[in-house]
């Protein structure tokens, strides 16, 4: 594989028992870039997600990290290729019982035997990339939404990965947090030199901050592009996303019988 | 919560918890850790026990020198072997007499032991010849009618 | 009519089949905490710190129980006992019924409500908030970094729970009967030591009470590692674990009592 491609996904598939949610899904994520990955509620993002760190197997198709096929790894190999992961929970997923220090240096205390001191400098280190390092006393339930989401995010960069996905990042934040956060990973992205998914459906926020996008429908990729090819796009698909318009190719009302026959007043159709 | 105040707290709970334990064996359940272990096994033959229990104690001059360990019935003299584990600072003579007594009146039975004047001692696997039964309490209430009856 | 019996009996069918899978996955679960339990070992201070959580915070309510119940069964005994005039058998009426039967099982039924529930509300909304998951992907095991502690805190917990309050309640019988009510001191203790054995009721309790202790950490363990991660599902693994030790603890009480005094006294 080449070099600069960090994931490639090839013919990706996955079911669940026999609803398919994924359906031949390509992709390649470079290194260094932050990719956006969008698509309506329930359109298998966050499955995608799990099927990179291998947590669910696909049914078809593979994904690739860095050459490795995830899902051919045994246990061990699958642990030591997620040291390279990080993850951002859609609400930061802290260790309620740890306080802010101790969540960011939980990897570290686990996977490492770093002396207590330098652990601490880490630590400092970290959280001041997110802009806490005065609340690492602090314990997860006095920290705000937004700084939860910071905290997890110096967490996720702990042992310094080369891949971070983002879930929903967005999500319930007020607009200064959301800005924070929006930039901080477009920053981190490009400081430490990693890659970036970030599944959203937050159009606006991520446009800005993005390299590239993919767009999925229905277990398959409905379009793709940089943000200004997608802004311009004419796609139907794309343009009701981007523009949030109730009805189009996706529609308002889940596929079912006539409306006219759900009120038994007889299907007067001829 | 500070490590250092953690670590404390738990501490103080072990050996409270041990404490228990401890005071759970000795005090209350009173084992002997010195001499528990130095015993000699004797026997003896009881044409009736009466409600004698395993465990109960074995006293001489209301002393306790021993435990009843187990109680059998023989098949060949139709009468109860009693096994009695004795403390081995004690020692008896050959001819001691073992009788089963009460201790007050609905009390619990027990073996009291009363020293004979031999000098050989009684030791590990020995029995004991002079055993006298338990008191049962039909059996006297019918002697003293029947004795009062024959006046 | 014949619809409605038909019913009725799938229904206890799919109760009993659903009950027994559970069993089943419960086993499955408990043994892989036993396998990987060696983090937990090595880490010494990982189960310290859950026993603070377990041990500690479970004291007042062990200690206060243990002395009332110590207390009741004083003034219960006595009352009883008097009527037959061997009101200095009281000690030994106390420390035998502690010893071998409401030390261990009052204990562990107050220990499945109060650390049991916890554990379990812990681990399952550890679960319901993705921390498990977010665990799992940061390359540690979180049945080895979570559970294992939690469940070998609760095991050590139990004997030494149920030992204080033993303790607690000769205590409270002496309390009661020696000096509110005035039973000679000498004779409690000694009729209490002549009657209680250490072999066949110390140490029988205390076994018990180990027993009792791998049941409540591996119900309230397995019930918060299955909940559904929601807040129901939370509750209402809360509610199985209190619901469900309590029974596994007297169930097991009847067993282990079967086993051990058979044929004593």
């Amino acid at each position: 594989m080449s070099s600069e491609n960090l994931i490639e996904i090839n013919d990706l598939n996955f079911s669940y028992n026999t609803r398919a949610i994924l359906k031949g899904v390509h992709m390649t994520m470079p290194r260094g870039k932050v990719i956006s990955i969008m698509g309506g509620s329930g359109s298998g993002k966050t499955t995608l997600l799990r099927l990179i760190s291998g947590e669910i197997r696909p049914s078809a198709g593979y994904v690739k990290f860095s050459g490795d096929v995830v899902h051919e790894l045994s246990r061990d190999k699958l642990f030591k290729l997620r040291r390279k992961m990080g993850m951002l929970f859609q609400f930061g997923a802290l260790f309620t019982d740890l306080s802010v220090f101790d969540n960011v240096a939980f990897q570290m205390r686990e996977h490492t035997d770093l002396p207590e001191s330098m652990i601490r400098d880490l630590v400092l280190m970290k959280l001041d990339a997110v802009g806490l390092r005065g609340a690492h006393h602090l314990m997860p339930n006095e920290l705000s939404g937004g700084m939860a989401r910071r905290v997890a995010l110096a967490r996720s960069i702990a042992l310094d990965p080369s891949l971070i996905m983002y879930d929903e990042p967005f999500t319930g934040l007020d607009p200064i947090s959301l800005s924070v956060i929006g930039n901080l990973i477009r920053r981190l992205t490009d400081t430490l030199g990693m890659t970036s998914i970030v599944v959203t459906h937050d159009v606006q926020k991520s446009l800005k901050i993005v390299d590239y996008v993919y767009f999925i429908a229905d277990g398959v990729i409905a379009a793709e592009g940089t943000p200004k090819e997608v802004m311009e796009s004419t796609a139907p698909f794309v343009h009701q996303f981007i523009h949030g318009e109730e009805d189009g190719p996706v529609p308002f009302h889940y596929s079912g019988q006539s409306y006219r026959q759900d009120l038994d007043l007889g299907d007067t159709r001829v | 919560m500070q490590r250092t105040t953690l670590d404390l707290w738990v501490g103080i709970f072990v050996i409270i918890g041990i404490a228990a334990l401890m005071i759970l064996s000795l005090k209350v359940g009173n084992l002997n850790l010195s001499g528990s272990t130095q015993s000699y096994v004797i026997t003896g033959n009881f044409e009736n026990i009466g409600g004698l229990k395993v465990r109960a104690p074995v006293k001489s001059a209301g002393v306790v020198v021993g435990r009843v360990t187990n109680i059998q019935f023989s098949t060949q003299t139709y009468d109860a072997i009693v096994t009695m584990d004795m403390d081995s600072r004690f020692l008896f003579p050959k001819d001691t007499f073992a009788s089963i007594l009460t201790s007050g009146l609905l009390g619990e039975q027990y073996i009291g032991l009363s020293a004979g004047g031999e000098g050989v001692m009684l030791k590990e696997g020995d029995k004991i010849m002079k055993t006298n039964s338990a008191m049962v309490l039909e059996e006297l209430i019918g002697r003293f009618l029947f004795d009062k009856a024959s006046e | 009519m014949s619809k409605y019996i038909v019913s009725v009996i799938q229904n206890i069918g799919h109760r009993v089949i659903e009950s027994i899978w559970r069993l089943g996955v419960g086993s499955r679960f408990f043994l892989l905490v036993l396998l990987k339990s060696g983090t937990s070992l090595r880490r010494f201070n990982l189960v310290i710190r859950e026993l603070y959580f377990t041990g500690v915070l479970s004291l007042i309510i062990i200690v206060v129980s243990g002395l009332f119940v110590g207390m009741v069964l004083g003034l219960q005994g006595y009352e009883t006992l008097q009527k037959y005039g061997s009101e200095s058998a009281v000690g030994t009426l106390v420390a035998l019924s502690l010893v071998r039967e409401l030390g261990p099982v009052v204990a562990a039924l107050l220990f499945a409500s109060r650390a049991g529930s916890a554990i379990t509300a812990e681990i399952g909304l550890m679960k319901a908030t993705e921390q498990l998951a977010a665990m799992g992907l940061m390359a540690v095991d979180p049945v080895a970094r979570v559970v294992a502690p939690r469940f070998w805190a609760g095991v050590i917990s139990m004997p030494l729970l149920a030992a204080i309050f033993s303790v607690m309640g000769v205590l409270g019988g002496y309390l009661v009967t020696v000096v509110f009510i005035g039973v000679d001191q000498g004779t409690y203790w000694s009729q209490m030591q002549s009657a209680v054995d250490f072999r066949f009721d110390i140490l029988n309790g205390f076994i018990k009470s180990c027993f009792f202790g791998v049941a409540i950490a591996a119900i309230a363990v397995f019930e918060g590692y299955d909940a559904p991660p929601t807040a129901e599902g939370v509750s209402g693994a809360t509610t199985r674990t209190v619901v469900t030790s309590s029974l596994a603890i007297l169930g097991l009480d009847f067993i282990l009592t079967a086993f051990m005094f058979r044929g004593v006294s």
